[in-house]
């Protein structure tokens, strides 16, 4: 299979790569890892006309933690998985992209570009939403920031304009009461998400006062799930409260069938996935 | 027409491609180096595993001029002259494929499996050939090979 035709360019900077996007505006597609996009444009489900391919742009590769971590938006997920330092300041990133595709798919994909594309059943948006990140982006205007919780808007759909391209991911650093997982049923071929739940519990001493739980692969977009949100809220995080609030999740969303899984056994994953991510977080915020 | 020069197997080549040609076109068809193979071409078995400087990727889902620039290793770069590499010889050895199709991405796998982890365990192995599916063999001796490699490898490399 061979894509069909476009022009190629390959932008040194954010600002020749901003310009080109201005130039040619609905054409032009960002090719970042390429994982989503050129399988896609292979399909001929995407025929841009224009290809800017962002690799070469220094400046958004690489991992800075100091009060916080910024992951550059061309940082692979095979750095993430391998970095020692995201390893002890946020271990459930590394955890989720460890469970993305396969080496191969790792050694090209993107954290940026996966969020710019915003795949249903990605794995790195759940954690994105329940780490409560910030997505920041370069546009003709300059910088802004989005919050993840508005970044999302549907299938395939974020809030990023079409000629803003996204710089780098802001996660706080988990510390002391902090705990975060994920638990993942994937497609066995294509190791997407059939459902997949990340979990962040915060505990004051032996109460959970914040809690953000997030669903990918059951429905058109990455979710939170505020119901089972707030039934941990001011629990005391034992298996009985997670149980329960885990019966909530999936409540409030729209979850879809196909023929790897019905939407009614889906919505049973939501809830089981649930209580398997918020029981591994909250063992993690009480060590 | 984009002019890119891609060093493949430490030979300089400088070709005319379209944007769109997929580095495992521009490798079989430009190149003649048909030891790459086309599987599924939806990114998922595996079979078109190339080195792209030095990290293994998926040559089906790969532009050529992306590579340029770059240094390409295929299955065809990976023996010393006449010497087989010693994945090569352990899938000889331990019977590591029936039909063949999928051993040329299976090895290439394998190898950046062994650069980055030297002495795997078999779930390690299994869990490092994930990208690639072969549907003769089973894999038992498809882990058998790369462990046969591993430790001539770690021989070799204590000697």
């Amino acid at each position: 299979m061979i894509p069909s035709a476009f022009e190629y360019f390959a932008p040194a900077s954010v600002a020749e790569a901003i310009s080109l996007l201005e130039q040619y505006g609905d054409e032009a597609k960002i090719l970042a890892g390429g994982h989503s996009l050129l399988p896609a444009m292979k399909l001929r489900l995407a025929s841009p006309g224009v290809l800017i391919d962002i690799n070469k742009i220094a400046e958004l590769r690489g991992v800075v933690i100091n009060g916080s971590i910024n992951i550059g938006a061309m940082t692979t997920w095979h750095t993430i998985e391998h970095h020692d330092g995201l390893k002890s300041a946020c271990g459930v990133l590394p955890e989720v992209v460890a469970q993305i595709g396969d080496i191969q798919v790792r050694n090209r994909g993107t954290l940026g570009g996966a969020l710019a594309h915003a795949d249903p059943a990605a794995d790195a948006p759940a954690a994105i939403l329940a780490l409560d990140a910030q997505i920041r982006t370069h546009g003709p205007g300059g910088e802004r920031t989005i919050a993840a919780g508005d970044f999302f808007t549907d299938m395939l759909t974020t809030s990023l304009e079409p000629n803003e391209l996204i710089t780098a991911i802001i996660v706080n650093k988990l510390g002391a009461g902090e705990g975060a997982a994920y638990a993942k049923f994937p497609h066995p071929a294509s190791r997407y998400a059939i459902v997949g739940v990340a979990a962040y519990v915060k505990m004051n001493g032996d109460k959970v006062s914040a809690c953000r739980v997030a669903v990918t692969g059951a429905g058109p977009m990455p979710t939170r799930q505020g119901d089972t949100e707030q039934a941990m809220l001011n629990s005391d995080g034992s298996a009985e409260a997670i149980a329960k609030a885990a019966e909530e999740a999936g409540a409030n969303m729209d979850v879809l069938g196909d023929i790897h899984a019905s939407e009614d056994y889906r919505r049973a994953m939501v809830k089981v996935y649930a209580r398997r991510a918020l029981t591994t977080a909250v063992a993690r915020a009480r060590r | 027409m984009t002019t890119i020069t891609v060093t493949v197997n430490g030979k300089p080549y400088t070709r005319d491609v379209e944007p769109r040609t997929l580095l495992v076109h521009f490798l079989r068809e430009n190149l003649n180096l048909t030891g790459t193979h086309i599987g599924c071409d939806t990114s998922q078995c595996g079979a078109c595993v190339v080195h792209l400087n030095g990290v293994s990727v998926k040559s089906c889902t790969t532009l050529a001029v992306q590579c340029d620039g770059a240094e390409v290793t295929t299955i065809e770069g990976l023996a010393d002259g006449a010497i087989l590499h010693p994945l090569q010889e352990g899938f000889w050895e331990k019977h590591g494929l029936q039909c063949g199709y999928c051993t040329p991405g299976m090895i290439m796998a394998a190898a950046d499996l062994l650069k980055n982890n030297p002495n795997p365990s078999d779930d390690e192995i299994r869990h490092g050939l994930e990208g690639n599916l072969c549907r003769c063999t089973g894999y038992e001796n498809i882990v058998r090979a790369v462990r046969y490699a591993a430790e001539k490898m770690n021989t070799v490399n204590a000697d």
